[in-house]
């Protein structure tokens, strides 16, 4: 996860690295006007994005750990919202259930102070692809 | 794109009930927050399906090698065009609250163009509303993600705190 840099979506809405627990990066996202739906909560969309940053983020940690140079490509995303998100800190971390060589499926879990109460759930699918040539 | 530092207007908000015209109630969504953030727009609507844009913008990027737009924002565009289109169906608005989106990337979006979702509310019920719409770039018949979900309808004390 060394020279890891999260994308320029990423990084305008607020999301960095938060830290690392065993081997997998966990996301952290402050809450601000950019992240807010209704008044005074987060917008799901930003949730999803928030999800979506901690499944990739899982993901390249695992295939690094593997030797693995493939590409990512996102097949499909389910969100389960499960509480309004306050305005405070969120946070996400994803959790590899299968790289395999084609397809790798990522389940992610989002929660604000308490860790047991989560805003969402997730499921993700992605696409490895060969790494580029050259 | 640069982080503004002028303070923006508080965030309108809409009385439960309160009839719901599409143009100008998206544009009241669209001026604040996070929709604000993204810079959708207000496109088009019909009796139960709604038109939302989000022109691309260098940092909403997901690959900055090459420039495809994040799949984040296109999350956030199929979310409210779905739930408004909710609104756009009852002709009220009514508070909700998302309960599960799925969405389907059928294709990469292609760098610099504007990403249109088009969201049909297909069927609402006492509790909930079910919804599905597409994203593409240009080509409705091309679309870059299908999506489904459905909203809880929520009481207002519930959907507002403050």
């Amino acid at each position: 996860m060394s020279d890891y840099k999260l994308p320029p979506y990423a990084r305008a809405m607020g999301m960095e690295i938060d830290h690392i627990e065993d081997g997998v990066p966990i996301i952290g996202m402050d809450f601000a006007d950019r992240t807010m739906g209704r008044p005074g909560f987060l917008h799901g969309g930003a949730i999803g994005g928030l999800l979506e940053m901690a499944g990739y983020a899982a993901l390249r940690a695992e295939l690094e750990r593997q030797g693995n140079d493939a590409r990512m490509k996102p097949i499909n995303i389910n969100i389960e919202y499960l509480r309004g998100g306050m305005s405070e800190r969120t946070y996400a971390r994803g959790e590899v259930l299968r790289a395999g060589r084609r397809v790798a499926n990522v389940r992610v879990e989002a929660w604000q102070g308490d860790r047991e109460k989560l805003v969402a759930s997730s499921w993700m699918n992605f696409l490895l692809a060969p790494a580029r040539e050259g | 794109m640069s982080e503004t530092s002028e303070p923006r207007k508080p965030p309108i908000k809409l009385p439960n009930g309160f009839t719901f015209v599409p143009e100008m109630g998206t544009k009241a969504f669209t001026l604040h927050g996070h929709t604000g953030f993204l810079g959708m727009e207000y496109r088009a609507h019909g009796e139960d399906w709604m038109e939302l844009a989000l022109p691309w913008r260098e940092d909403l990027v997901g690959v900055e090698e090459t420039g495809v737009l994040a799949s984040g924002p296109i999350i956030s565009l199929l979310d409210n065009a779905t739930s408004i289109a909710v609104w756009v169906r009852q002709g009220v608005f009514t508070p909700q609250v998302t309960l599960d989106l799925r969405i389907d990337y059928v294709r990469a979006a292609t760098p610099g163009k504007t990403i249109i979702a088009r969201a049909e509310c297909y069927q609402v019920r006492r509790s909930m509303a079910f919804v599905r719409g597409i994203a593409h770039d240009g080509d409705a018949n091309d679309p870059v993600a299908h999506t489904a979900g459905i909203f809880m309808l929520v009481g207002g004390q519930e959907w507002s705190r403050t």
